[in-house]
C-alpha cells in the first residue's frame, strides 16, 4: 500500500476542509471496505481523512422514524433495542454483515457512501425509504444510489446520517457468497403503515434495485405464497463463478419469500 | 498404565507457547541488517520474456539489490527438481522441462518467478518490484488438464504433447479379459477438482550468509529441513551440506505444501551473499500463496467397474488425466502412480486391475502433495464407482462393500500393495451402529416434511503410509530412502532430548514422542524434550508428510530407546555388581533378579557419566544412542465414514448433518491427538467436496480463486461436529503396532459427502466443490420433471 | 513521520509511524509482540484479531495511527499475573489448536464472544459467531469444545 497522509479531524467542518486541501484525498469511516482496496493497490490516495474521530454514532428512534448518525458500527446498529423494535429487517441485516470484527468497526455511513453492489445497507435504504444526511443537504435513497460504487455524493461532502421512517414490517433475508460473506443475492422487504410494499434486491446485480412485479404481488396479499411464480430476468444479473445471473435470480424469488417470511 | 505413557491423553506440551502468542514462526524472526524481498512475478499463464528492465527500479529508495535469471545462471546455481523418476509404458523416462528459480526466457503461469528486488522495507521492495518493467511475448496458454494433449501451448520444449508421462500398473490383458466376462460393467467419468492448500500460515523465509564463515542459514516454513537442504546442496549446488544449515521453527500447517522446495526460499539464501551477507525475508501475502504454493489434486478420471452376477467385483479399468502444472514439483510425479493407483483396490478384493496415468504439463501452478497426496484420489475413485456400482444393482451400499471386503491377510494386490492386517467388516459394523444406519429412512422422512433432502453416504477407506521400504521406493523411482533416524541423548541428571528427523508443524509430536520416552523409560514427561527442525542441531531425517512420523520416526526413536535401554543395563549391572542378563527395567528402575538391589533411571544416567564404577575399556562413558529405522511395509489405516447431508431444496445449500468416522490406526498413542487429527482431515476432506475449489480462467489462464473474497475455506458454521470410533488390529510391521492417523480424515470424507449427495438429489454424478450452485443445477432437471 | 501513543496490554507505548502503517504491523514490528498474526491480505482470516479498546478488531484492517489513545489488548496481554486465561487454558485443555498459527486470533476471537453472548454458548452460536476466523488444522470440532469450556470458566 502506498503512504498517504493521515488526519483525523474531530468535527464535520474539518473534514471537508481537509478534504478540500487534498490532492487526492479519501474519506474513511470503518475502513473495512477502504483499507483492502489500498492493501490491494485498487487506490492510492494521498490522504486519508479518518471520519471516526466525528464520534458520531448512536440511534434515535422516535414515533416515525429511526435515524442513526453515519458513523454508527454494525454492531452497535443490530445491538440497539430501539432499532430492533422500530425496525426488526433492519437490526437483522445489521447483524449479518461480514463477520463480527467486521462489525465493530464497519459503519452504516461507509457502507451507504460505499455503494458496494455486494453491500446489504443499500438494500435497506432504499425499501425503506430513507433519507440520507450529508454536510450539505438531504436526499432520498433512491436519488442517493447511482450506479454501482457510485452515489449522489459531491467531492467533499459526507453522510452525516441515515433516517429510516419506520414501516409496519420489514424484513431482511441474504445469501451470502459462499467464500467472501458478502450478499450474493440480498432482499429486503419493507410494508409501509399504508400497506404498500417495496422489495430491494442487492448484491444481484450491478447496484440495488426494486422488484416492482413482486411490490404488487405483496401490496395485494403480504405472504410469501404471493410471490409463487414471480421472477427477475437473468439477464442484466450479475454472473460470476460462484452465481450464474440464472441461479441469481431464482434465489431472488427464494430470499424474497424468507424476507416476507421473517418480516416483523 | 503410565498416565504421560502410551495410550495416555496427555495435554499437549507445545500449546503454552501458542496459547500465549510465543510461536517462532518464521516471520516472528528478525535478523540483524536484515533486508526484504519481493518478487515479480508473470502477469501471463504462458510468454516469453523479452527483456527485464530494472534500471528505474534500481534508483528507487531503499533498493538493495535487484536478481534476475541472468545472475543466477552467473553463479551456477541450479533450477528446482522433481526428486521421483517415473518411466512411461514404453519405458521413457519423464519429461521433466527446466525450472529455473527466477525465470530464464519463458513465464509458463501466472505468478511464475521473474526478478527478485531486494530492500531496506517490504514496502520499498514493494514499490520497487512494480518499477521493474519485464517485456513479455504472450503465447497460446492451456490451463485444463483434459485438454493438455490437444491444445497447441505446448508448456515445455521436452514434451511435445505437453505429456510427462503415459504409465501404468496392473495386468492389462487379465483385466480386460475380465471386462469380457463381466455380467454388468459400471462406468464413471470424475473429476477431482484442484485445490489450494491454504496452511494458515504463509510460506516465508530467511535467508543468510555468514562472510567470515562462508557458511549459509535458511529459515523457512518446511516440513523436511534436511531435505531442503540436500537439495538446496546437491542440486541447486549453494553450499555443500555443512555449510548450508536449515532451520524450519515452528511451522504453521503443511498438508503437504510444506514439503516442496520453492524458488523463493532458494532466491533468499543464494541472494543473500550477492548483497554482501545481508539477511534477506520473505513472507508470502497471502495472494501469493494463492497463486504459488503447490496446488493439489487436479485429476481427470474414466473408471469402470466389472462385476459378477451376484455384485462381486471382477476387474477395475482405470485412465486418469492429472495434471502436473507448469513445473514438475519436488514429489509432482509420484502423487498420481505410486501414490495413487497402487491404492486402487481399496478395502476390496479385485482381482484384476488395470491403470493408465497420463501427467500433463498445464499453464497453473506446480501440483504436488495435499494431505492425503494420491490416496484421496484413488479412495474418490473406487468408493465413487463402488457406490455406483451398488446402487446400479440395487444392493445396499454398505452390504455390497461387506461383499467384496478382503478378508483374509495378508492380502496382495493386484497393485504391488500386500495389505498386512485389518478387519474392515468390524469397522463397517460399528461405523453403521453409531451412524444409526437403520433409522435413515425415518431421518430422511422427517427431512423431507421440512422440505429438505436427506442422503447417506459411506466410503470405505485404505491408505498406505508411513513411506516405506527404501528399496521399494527405490526400485519405483525415489531420488532418496524413505527411513527416519532419531538419536536419544540422556542427560546426567536423566533428563531426555529426543533429536528426530520428523517435523511437526501441528501434528503434536512434542507431546506423542516424550509419550513414548515416558512409556519406555518410566521417566516424567516434562524431562523429555524433542528437538527437530534444524539441520545443524539434528542428524539427517526425512521430514513429515504421508502419516509417517508415527509408523516411521517413532519406530526410529523407539529402536535408539532400545539401545539406551541395553546399554544402560549394562552400566546398572556394573554398578550394582550383577550380571547385565540378571539386570531389569521396568517402570523406570533398574533391579537385579533375585535381590532387593535397584537403580533409579535417573542414578544410571548419572553412573554412565560419571564413569566411575566400570570399566571403560569395556563399556563407553555415556548415554547416547541413535538409530535409522527403515520400514519393512507401509502401513495401512483404514475406517468407514459415512456422512448424511440435508440439501435445501429451494437454494441448493448443502449441510452435513451427520458425520461417522470409524477409523482403524492400529495401537493409539495418544487418544486426544489422533481424534484432532482426524476432525482436521475430515474438515479438509468435506472442504474438497463443497468448498475448495481453485479456478483457472480458461480464457486468459489468469487464477480467478486468488483470495479468500474467492476461494471458500470451510468454516466454523460448515462443519458438523464427528463422531468418531475406533477399531485396533495392531500393524504387525513395527514394534508400536501403530499406523497413521494424519490423512485419514481428508482421504476418507470426500466421496462420503459426494455419495451423500448424489443419494440426496438422486444424480449419478456432481461435480466438486458440490457448491450450492452446482447442488442446485443438477436438482433442475428432476425439478422440471417434477412439474 | 506521525508519531502515536497507546496503551497496549496495559502498557503506554508510543512508536512513530507512517500513515499507511497497520495496527498488525505496528504490533509486530515495532513492538515485538509477534502473537499476533497475518494470515491473509483480504480482511477474511482472523488470524490477527486484537481487542482495541474492549472490542475484537482485525488488527490487518485498522491503520495504527487510528488507534492513537486506545487500549489495545493483544493474545500476550491476556494471562494476567502468570496466571493463563479461561480461554486459554480451555484451548489447551480441549486440543483446540494444532499449529497454532490461528490460535491467537482465535483466543481473542472467542473471548470477545464471551462478552458479547456470555457464558452459556450453545453449539451453533459458538460456530455462527467464529465467522471471521479460520483454521485449515482442527476442522473446528474442538475449538467449539474449548470455547464453550471456555466460556463457563470465564
Amino acid at each position: 500500500m502506498e503512504n498517504f497522509n493521515y488526519v483525523r479531524p474531530a468535527k464535520t467542518g474539518d473534514a471537508v476542509k481537509a478534504m478540500k486541501k487534498a490532492k487526492d484525498g479519501k474519506y474513511m469511516s470503518g475502513g473495512m471496505t477502504l483499507l483492502p482496496a489500498l492493501k490491494q493497490g485498487l487506490a492510492s490516495p494521498t490522504d486519508v481523512i479518518d471520519l471516526s474521530g466525528l464520534k458520531n454514532s448512536g440511534a434515535k428512534v422516535t414515533a416515525k422514524s429511526v435515524t442513526i448518525a453515519a458513523g454508527t458500527t454494525h454492531a452497535e446498529v443490530a445491538g440497539d433495542k430501539g432499532v430492533k423494535k422500530a425496525i426488526p429487517g433492519l437490526s437483522t441485516l445489521a447483524g449479518g454483515i461480514g463477520d463480527p470484527h467486521v462489525r465493530h468497526k464497519g459503519t452504516i455511513g461507509g457502507s451507504i457512501a460505499n455503494n458496494d453492489p455486494a453491500a446489504d445497507y443499500p438494500a435497506a435504504a432504499l425499501a425503506l425509504g430513507a433519507t440520507i444526511h450529508t454536510s450539505d443537504r438531504k436526499l432520498s435513497a433512491d436519488k442517493f444510489f447511482t450506479g454501482m460504487f457510485s452515489t449522489a455524493l459531491k467531492g467533499s461532502e459526507i453522510v452525516t446520517d441515515v433516517e429510516f421512517p419506520i414501516p409496519k414490517k420489514s424484513g431482511y433475508a441474504k445469501f451470502p457468497n459462499p467464500a467472501s460473506l458478502y450478499a450474493m443475492v440480498g432482499v429486503f422487504v419493507a410494508q409501509s403503515s399504508d400497506g404498500s410494499v417495496k422489495v430491494v434486491v442487492t448484491g444481484a446485480g450491478p447496484g440495488v434495485f426494486r422488484v416492482p412485479e413482486m411490490e404488487a404481488a405483496l401490496s395485494k396479499s403480504f405472504s410469501a405464497k404471493a410471490l409463487d411464480g414471480i421472477a427477475v430476468k437473468a439477464k442484466g444479473l450479475n454472473s460470476d463463478i460462484h452465481a450464474s445471473a440464472e441461479y441469481r435470480a431464482h434465489l431472488i424469488t427464494v430470499m424474497a419469500k424468507r424476507a416476507v417470511d421473517a418480516a416483523k | 498404565m503410565n498416565e504421560t505413557g502410551i495410550g495416555a491423553r496427555v495435554k499437549r506440551k507445545e500449546d503454552l507457547r501458542f496459547i500465549t502468542g510465543k510461536g517462532n514462526y518464521t516471520d516472528d524472526i528478525n535478523l540483524p541488517k536484515q533486508t526484504y524481498a519481493y518478487f515479480v512475478r508473470s502477469p501471463h499463464a504462458h510468454a516469453t520474456v523479452k527483456s527485464i528492465n530494472s534500471a528505474k527500479a534500481r534508483k528507487m529508495p531503499g533498493v538493495v539489490g535487484i536478481f534476475t535469471g541472468a545472475e543466477v545462471a552467473e553463479d551456477k546455481i541450479g533450477g528446482l527438481i522433481c526428486g521421483w523418476m517415473i518411466h512411461s509404458k514404453d519405458g521413457s523416462p519423464m519429461k521433466a522441462g527446466p525450472h529455473p528459480i527466477l525465470a530464464v526466457d519463458k513465464v509458463r503461469y501466472v505468478g511464475d518467478h521473474v526478478a527478485v528486488v531486494i530492500a531496506e522495507t517490504k514496502e520499498q521492495a514493494k514499490a520497487a518490484a512494480a518499477a521493474v518493467n519485464v517485456s513479455y511475448g504472450v503465447l497460446a496458454h492451456n490451463v485444463d488438464a483434459a485438454q493438455a494433449m490437444t491444445t497447441k501451448a505446448q508448456v515445455h520444449e521436452a514434451a511435445a504433447d505437453n505429456r510427462v508421462f503415459n504409465w501404468s500398473i496392473g495386468d492389462e490383458a487379465a483385466t480386460d479379459a475380465a471386462f469380457r466376462n463381466a455380467a454388468h460393467v459400471t462406468k464413471l467419468d470424475l473429476i477431482n477438482n484442484r485445490l489450494i492448500p491454504n496452511a494458515m500460515e504463509p510460506r516465508a523465509a530467511i535467508g543468510s550468509y555468514d562472510t567470515g564463515t562462508e557458511s549459509y542459514t535458511l529459515y523457512t516454513t518446511s516440513q523436511n529441513p534436511h531435505v531442503a537442504r540436500l537439495v538446496i546442496s546437491a542440486f541447486h549446488g549453494l553450499a555443500p551440506e555443512h555449510k548450508l544449515r536449515v532451520i524450519a521453527p515452528d511451522v504453521g500447517g503443511g498438508f503437504g505444501s510444506k514439503i516442496p522446495i520453492y524458488a523463493e526460499e532458494v532466491v533468499c539464501v543464494w541472494a543473500s551473499k550477492r548483497i554482501g551477507g545481508r539477511p534477506i525475508k520473505w513472507t508470502a501475502e497471502r495472494s501469493e500463496s494463492f497463486l504459488t504454493d503447490a496446488h493439489g489434486r487436479d485429476h481427470v478420471t474414466q473408471a469402470e467397474l466389472a462385476l459378477d452376477a451376484n455384485g462381486i467385483i471382477q476387474g477395475l479399468r482405470v485412465h486418469t488425466t492429472a495434471a502436473m502444472g507448469a513445473y514438475l514439483s519436488t514429489l509432482g510425479s509420484v502423487i498420481p502412480t505410486y501414490l495413487y493407483a497402487i491404492l486402487l483396490s481399496g478395502q476390496y478384493n479385485i482381482p484384476n486391475i488395470y491403470a493408465v496415468v497420463d501427467a500433463v504439463y498445464t499453464n497453473t501452478a506446480p501440483v504436488d502433495a495435499y494431505r492425503g497426496a494420491g490416496r484421496p484420489e484413488a479412495a474418490y475413485v473406487i468408493e465413487r464407482i463402488v457406490e455406483t456400482a451398488a446402487r446400479e444393482l440395487k444392493i445396499d451400499p454398505a452390504e455390497f462393500r461387506r461383499r467384496n471386503f478382503v478378508t483374509k491377510f495378508p492380502h496382495q494386490t493386484p497393485v504391488i500393495l500386500c495389505y498386512d492386517t485389518g478387519d474392515y467388516g468390524a469397522t463397517l459394523d460399528m461405523a453403521l451402529e453409531m451412524a444409526e444406519y437403520s433409522s435413515f429412512p425415518e431421518r430422511k422422512a422427517a427431512a423431507a416434511k421440512k422440505g429438505k433432502l436427506r442422503g447417506i453416504g459411506f466410503s470405505a477407506y485404505i491408505e498406505a503410509c508411513g513411506l516405506a521400504p527404501s528399496n521399494a521406493v527405490g526400485s519405483l523411482g525415489a531420488g532418496v530412502g524413505q527411513w527416519e533416524s532419531a538419536e536419544v541423548r540422556v542427560n546426567p541428571v536423566g533428563s531426555v532430548e529426543i533429536l528426530t528427523g520428523s517435523h511437526s508443524h501441528g501434528q503434536g509430536h512434542e507431546t506423542t514422542f516424550a509419550q513414548l520416552v515416558s512409556d519406555r523409560l518410566g521417566i516424567d514427561i516434562n524431562n523429555v524434550s524433542i528437538v527437530h527442525g534444524d539441520t545443524d542441531k539434528v542428524q539427517f531425517g526425512m521430514g513429515t508428510y504421508g502419516s509417517r512420523s508415527g509408523a516411521v520416526g517413532m519406530t526410529a526413536i523407539s529402536k535408539a530407546l532400545d539401545k539406551i535401554e541395553a546399554k544402560a543395563k549394562k552400566v546398572a549391572a556394573a554398578v550394582m555388581e550383577a550380571s547385565a542378563d540378571d539386570v531389569e527395567f521396568k517402570n523406570g528402575t533398574f533391579t537385579v533378579k533375585g535381590t532387593d538391589k535397584k537403580m533409579a533411571f535417573g542414578e544410571v544416567a548419572l553412573s554412565a557419566y560419571v564413569a566411575h564404577k566400570f570399566n571403560t575399556a569395556e563399556i563407553e562413558p555415556g548415554l547416547k544412542e541413535g538409530a535409522f529405522h527403515d520400514p519393512s511395509n507401509f502401513v495401512f489405516p483404514a475406517g468407514v465414514h459415512i456422512c448424511e447431508v440435508e440439501i435445501d431444496a429451494d437454494t441448493g445449500v448443502t449441510e452435513v448433518v451427520n458425520y461417522t468416522a470409524v477409523d482403524d490406526f492400529g495401537n493409539i498413542i495418544n487418544p486426544m491427538i489422533v481424534e484432532g487429527q482426524v476432525h482436521g482431515g475430515i474438515a479438509q476432506g468435506v472442504g474438497l467436496a463443497l468448498a475448495d475449489g481453485c479456478v483457472y480462467d480458461k480464457e486468459s489462464g489468469q487464477l480467478l480463486t486468488g483470495s479468500y473474497m474467492d476461494y471458500q475455506m470451510p468454516r466454523a458454521a460448515d462443519l458438523p461436529s464427528f463422531k468418531l470410533g475406533f477399531t485396533c488390529t495392531p500393524c504387525p510391521s513395527n514394534p508400536l503396532g501403530i499406523k497413521g492417523c494424519g490423512e485419514a480424515g481428508a482421504i476418507a470424507a470426500t466421496p462420503a459427502v459426494i455419495n451423500a449427495i448424489t443419494d440426496a438429489i438422486g444424480v449419478r454424478d456432481i461435480a466438486m466443490p458440490a457448491t450450492p450452485q452446482v447442488v442446485w443445477k443438477a436438482m433442475q432437471p428432476m425439478r422440471k420433471a417434477a412439474e | 513521520m506521525p508519531a502515536i501513543s497507546m496503551k497496549v496490554n496495559g502498557q503506554a507505548v508510543c512508536g512513530d509511524v507512517e500513515g499507511r502503517t497497520l495496527l498488525v504491523e505496528f504490533l509486530r514490528d515495532k513492538l515485538g509482540l509477534t502473537g499476533t498474526h497475518v494470515g491473509c491480505d483480504t480482511s477474511q482470516c482472523g488470524a490477527c484479531v486484537v481487542h482495541v479498546d474492549g472490542k475484537a478488531v482485525k488488527s490487518c484492517t485498522a491503520l495504527a495511527l487510528a488507534c492513537e489513545g486506545a487500549e489495545v489488548t493483544t493474545i500476550e496481554g491476556l494471562a494476567k499475573n502468570g496466571k493463563l486465561h479461561p480461554m486459554q487454558e480451555a484451548f489447551r485443555e480441549h486440543h483446540g489448536l494444532q499449529c497454532g498459527f490461528c490460535t491467537p486470533g482465535m483466543i481473542m476471537a472467542a473471548v470477545d464472544i464471551v462478552k458479547r453472548n456470555g457464558k452459556k454458548l450453545d453449539e451453533g452460536t459458538i460456530r455462527h459467531e467464529l465467522e471471521g476466523n479460520i483454521c485449515r488444522c482442527t476442522g473446528y470440532h474442538n475449538i467449539v469444545a474449548a470455547v464453550m469450556a471456555g466460556a463457563g470458566n470465564m
